[in-house]
C-alpha cells in the first residue's frame, strides 16, 4: 500500500486515496508518532518533521513531492500559520491546520490564511482518513482553470505548440474544480510531468510577450493576492518552464507594477510608443495594424495580452477592434478617433480592462496602469487622453508615420534591435515624457521582444522621435495595449496591415502605444505589467503609463495600436 | 489462568480510568493503532507523553518561580501540555490545564499557580496509575 509506494515518481495510479503522500509538522514528537501512525492505517504515505523550516525544505526539495500538508499551528520556530501561506505560496499544496485550541478566531485565522480544513487536537482517525479531499479538489479545480484558459490559451497554445489540457495540467495547486479533468491520478501525474520537463530546462527563460501575457493571465485569474508562483506555473500551462521562473518573473513583476504605480504621476511613460513602424498612415495603415489589433484580442479573448510575459496582468488588453486602432504606432495624427476600447481581460477575472480610449489625448493618465491589469482593476486606458504627452511634434503627425514607413518591418530581429535603439532613443526624446518611461523602456531591451519590436523598433525610433517631439497627441485611442503578449499576434496584425508593429517588444518595458490609426495617443499603460502590485487599481488608472500622458500629445498623432508596450520594463531585464 | 487474570486485572484498570475520567475516548483510538507491528504503541506513547511532560512542567514550576514570568509564556507552556495530554487522552489532566489557563487569562497569578498544582496532582496520578497498568 502506502509503503509499496516509490517517491514521487509513481503516479498514484491505483486506488485513491491511498498512497497520498503527507507532510506531517508538529514540535510535540507525541503527536507525531500518533499521527503517522494514524495515517499509515489510511494508507498514506507519510514523512514527519518537527520543524516548520525543515517541513519547507523538503517540500522545496521535492517539488510535487507531497500531496498534502498537515501542520500544527503553535510552533516554536514559524508560526504554523505563516507556514501555511509559504506553503500555499510556493507550492501550492493543500494544508491542513491542527491545534488544541479550537477557538473561532483561530480558526478563522487558519482559513483566512488559506488552510484547507482546520482539525481539533485530539485528532480522530476517521478524521485524517478524509483529508484526501483536499487534495482532490483541488486538482478539481486546477483542471477547472486549465479549461477556462483555454480559449485564451489555444492561441497560445498554437504559438506555444502544445496541447494545454493534453497533459491534463493539473495544476497541483489550485482548487479549481472544474471536475472535467481526469481523476487525481492523472492530475498528479501530470503535476508531475509539468514540473518534470520544466525542471530540466534550465537556461534562462526568455519571457517573450506571449508568455508574459499567459502569466499575467494567469495571476490575474489566480488573483493577485493568492498568487504564487506554482499555481502561476500551472496555469500558464507552459511545460518547459519551471516554478522558479515564474518565482522569478512574479518578483519582477510586482516590482514593476509597484514602480508602474508610482509612476502614475510621472508623465512620462510616454515611451511606449513603441510603435512598430507603422508605416501606414493613419487611416489606411492603422486599420491595418487595427486589424490586427482587433484581431489579437479575439484571440485572445482574455486579452491578456502579456507583454513580455512579464505580467501577465496587464496582458489581457483586448483590444477591441475598436475600429480605431488603426496600426499601432505611428500615425500620430491628429484627431483621435477611434477610441480603442481595449478590453483587457485578465486572465482570470475577465478583467477587461476597458481601455476606451477616448479620444480625447488628454486622459491618457488613467488607463494606462497596465500594470494593473492584473486583476481587477478594469484597466482603462485612457488612451485617448494623454494628457501629458508633450509631444513636441505636434505639427508632425505624419512624421511619425513617415518614420515607421521607414521602417519597413525589417523582421522580427531587426526590429528588436531597432527597438532597443529605439528605445535608447526615446529616451531622449521623451525628455518630456517623463523619463521613467523610457526608463522601462530601457531595460525592456531586447528581451522579449515582440518579434514586432524588432519592426517597431524603427518605428519606435521613429516614434519616439515624434512622440518626444511633440507630445504625440497620440491619441491613444483605446490603444488596445495590445501587448499583444503574442509578439506574434502584434507581429502578425502589423504585418496584415503592413505595419510593422514593433511595439512592445521592446521587452516588456515597451508600452506600445497604440496609437489609433488616427493618431490617438496610445497609452500604455498596459505595460505595468511589471508591476509589482498586481492589483494596482490604482495603477491602471495612473497608467503607470505615463505614456498616456505622453499620449496626451496636444498633436494628435495616431499611433497604431499595434504598438505593444512592453511594460515590464523592469521585469524583462 | 494467570494471563487471564492478568488480563482481567488490566481490563478492570482500563475501564477505571474511564469511569474516573482519567481517560477520555482517545486513549482507545490509541489503542487501536496498536496493532501486530506496534504491540506496545499506547505504552511508547505514553512514555513520551510523560517524558515531555515532565519536563513542561518543571518548566512552569520554574517560570512561577521567576519573577518576571510573562503570561505568555505561561500561556505557551501549558498549550504544548494541553497539546500532549490530549494526545494521550489524559483527561483529567487535560481538565485541569484547561482550568489553570482560564485563571491565567484572566491574570490571577495565584490562582494560576493553584492550577497548576492541581493540574500536576492529576499527572502524577494518571502516571502513577498507567504505570502498572503498562507493566501488566
Amino acid at each position: 500500500m502506502v509503503l509499496a509506494e516509490s517517491g514521487f515518481s509513481s503516479p498514484r495510479n491505483d486506488a485513491f486515496p491511498a498512497g497520498l503522500r503527507v507532510l506531517v509538522v508538529d514540535d510535540d514528537p507525541t503527536w507525531l508518532k500518533i499521527l503517522e501512525k494514524m495515517l499509515k492505517k489510511c494508507s498514506y504515505e507519510v514523512t514527519t518533521c518537527c520543524l516548520a523550516r525543515e517541513a519547507l525544505n523538503l517540500l522545496r526539495e521535492r517539488k510535487d513531492g507531497y500531496d498534502i500538508v498537515i501542520s500544527d499551528v503553535n510552533m516554536p520556530d514559524m508560526d504554523g500559520f505563516k507556514l501555511l501561506e509559504h506553503v500555499g505560496l510556493e507550492m501550492d499544496l493543500p494544508v491542513i491546520m491542527m491545534s488544541v485550541d479550537g477557538e473561532t478566531s483561530r480558526v478563522m485565522k487558519g482559513v483566512q490564511h488559506g488552510a484547507c480544513d482546520y482539525l481539533l487536537k485530539p485528532i480522530r482517525m476517521k478524521e485524517l482518513r478524509n483529508i484526501w479531499q483536499h487534495v482532490f479538489r483541488k486538482k478539481i479545480h486546477e483542471v477547472r482553470d486549465i479549461e477556462s484558459l483555454e480559449g485564451f490559451e489555444s492561441i497560445q497554445m498554437t504559438r506555444s505548440g502544445y496541447d494545454l489540457f493534453d497533459d491534463g495540467h493539473f495544476l497541483s495547486g489550485d482548487d479549481t474544480t472544474s471536475g472535467r479533468k481526469r481523476k487525481d491520478a492523472d492530475n498528479k501525474h501530470d503535476d508531475r510531468e509539468l514540473s518534470d520537463p520544466s525542471s530540466t530546462k534550465k537556461a534562462r527563460v526568455v519571457w517573450t510577450v506571449d508568455l508574459h501575457q499567459k502569466f499575467v493571465k494567469a495571476v490575474n485569474q489566480i488573483g493577485f493576492d493568492k498568487v504564487g508562483p506554482k499555481k502561476i506555473l500551472d496555469l500558464m500551462n507552459v511545460p518547459w518552464l519551471t516554478r522558479e521562473n515564474v518565482a522569478s518573473h512574479l518578483q519582477k513583476y510586482r516590482l514593476y507594477l509597484s514602480r508602474l504605480q508610482k509612476e502614475s504621476d510621472i508623465k512620462n511613460s510616454f515611451i511606449g510608443m513603441k510603435h512598430s513602424d507603422l508605416p501606414s498612415k493613419d487611416s489606411t495603415a492603422s486599420f491595418g495594424p487595427h486589424k490586427a489589433m482587433n484581431m489579437i484580442p479575439d484571440d485572445v479573448p482574455n486579452g491578456t495580452y502579456s507583454f513580455s510575459a512579464s505580467n501577465s496582468l496587464a496582458q489581457n488588453v483586448d483590444l477591441k477592434g475598436q475600429g480605431d486602432l488603426k496600426g499601432i504606432t505611428s500615425a500620430p495624427v491628429a484627431e483621435p478617433k477611434g477610441a480603442l476600447s481595449i478590453d483587457i481581460h485578465d486572465s482570470h477575472e475577465a478583467k477587461s480592462t476597458q481601455m476606451s480610449f477616448d479620444h480625447s489625448l488628454g486622459s491618457v493618465d488613467s488607463a494606462v496602469s497596465f500594470a494593473s491589469f492584473n486583476s481587477t482593476t478594469p484597466l482603462q486606458y485612457p488612451w485617448t487622453e494623454i494628457p501629458e504627452i508633450q509631444f513636441k511634434q505636434e505639427g508632425e503627425p505624419l512624421h511619425l508615420e513617415n518614420g515607421f514607413s521607414q521602417l519597413p518591418l525589417p523582421g522580427p530581429s531587426m526590429i528588436e534591435n531597432e527597438a532597443n535603439r529605439s528605445r535608447i532613443e526615446v529616451k531622449p526624446l521623451l525628455d518630456e515624457c517623463r523619463s521613467n518611461f523610457v526608463e522601462h523602456l530601457g531595460p525592456v531591451g531586447a528581451e522579449d521582444l515582440f518579434p514586432i519590436q524588432s519592426k517597431g523598433q524603427s518605428l519606435n525610433n521613429q516614434v519616439f522621435d515624434l512622440i518626444s517631439a511633440t507630445k504625440s497627441s497620440m491619441k491613444t485611442q483605446d490603444v488596445g495595449l495590445n501587448y499583444l503578449a503574442d509578439s506574434e499576434l502584434a507581429l502578425r496584425n502589423l504585418n496584415a496591415s503592413g505595419v510593422g508593429v514593433p511595439l512592445a517588444t521592446l521587452s516588456e518595458d515597451l508600452q506600445i502605444c497604440w496609437l489609433q490609426g488616427d493618431c490617438y495617443p496610445m497609452n500604455y499603460g498596459l505595460q505595468d505589467l511589471e508591476c509589482s502590485t498586481y492589483d494596482n487599481p490604482a495603477l491602471m488608472a495612473e497608467t503607470p503609463f505615463h505614456l498616456y500622458d505622453v499620449l496626451r500629445f496636444d498633436h494628435e498623432h495616431l499611433f497604431d495600436p499595434t504598438e505593444y508596450y512592453a511594460i515590464d520594463q523592469g521585469l524583462f531585464a | 489462568m494467570e494471563s487471564k487474570h492478568v488480563h482481567q486485572q488490566i481490563a478492570a484498570m482500563r475501564q477505571s480510568f474511564f469511569d474516573e475520567e482519567v481517560l477520555d475516548e482517545f486513549f482507545s483510538q490509541l489503542e487501536q493503532l496498536e496493532d501486530q507491528n506496534n504491540p506496545n504503541f499506547v505504552e511508547e506513547v505514553f512514555t513520551m507523553y510523560f517524558r515531555d511532560s515532565t519536563t513542561l512542567l518543571e518548566t512552569v514550576e520554574q517560570a512561577m518561580k521567576t519573577i518576571s514570568i510573562t503570561l505568555a509564556k505561561l500561556d505557551k507552556i501549558l498549550h504544548q501540555l494541553k497539546g500532549s495530554s490530549a494526545s494521550v487522552g489524559a483527561k483529567k489532566v487535560l481538565n485541569e490545564i484547561n482550568k489553570t489557563r482560564q485563571v491565567l487569562e484572566k491574570g490571577n497569578l495565584e490562582g494560576t499557580k493553584a492550577g497548576i498544582w492541581e493540574m500536576r496532582k492529576e499527572y502524577e496520578s494518571l502516571k502513577a496509575k498507567l504505570e502498572p497498568y503498562f507493566q501488566v
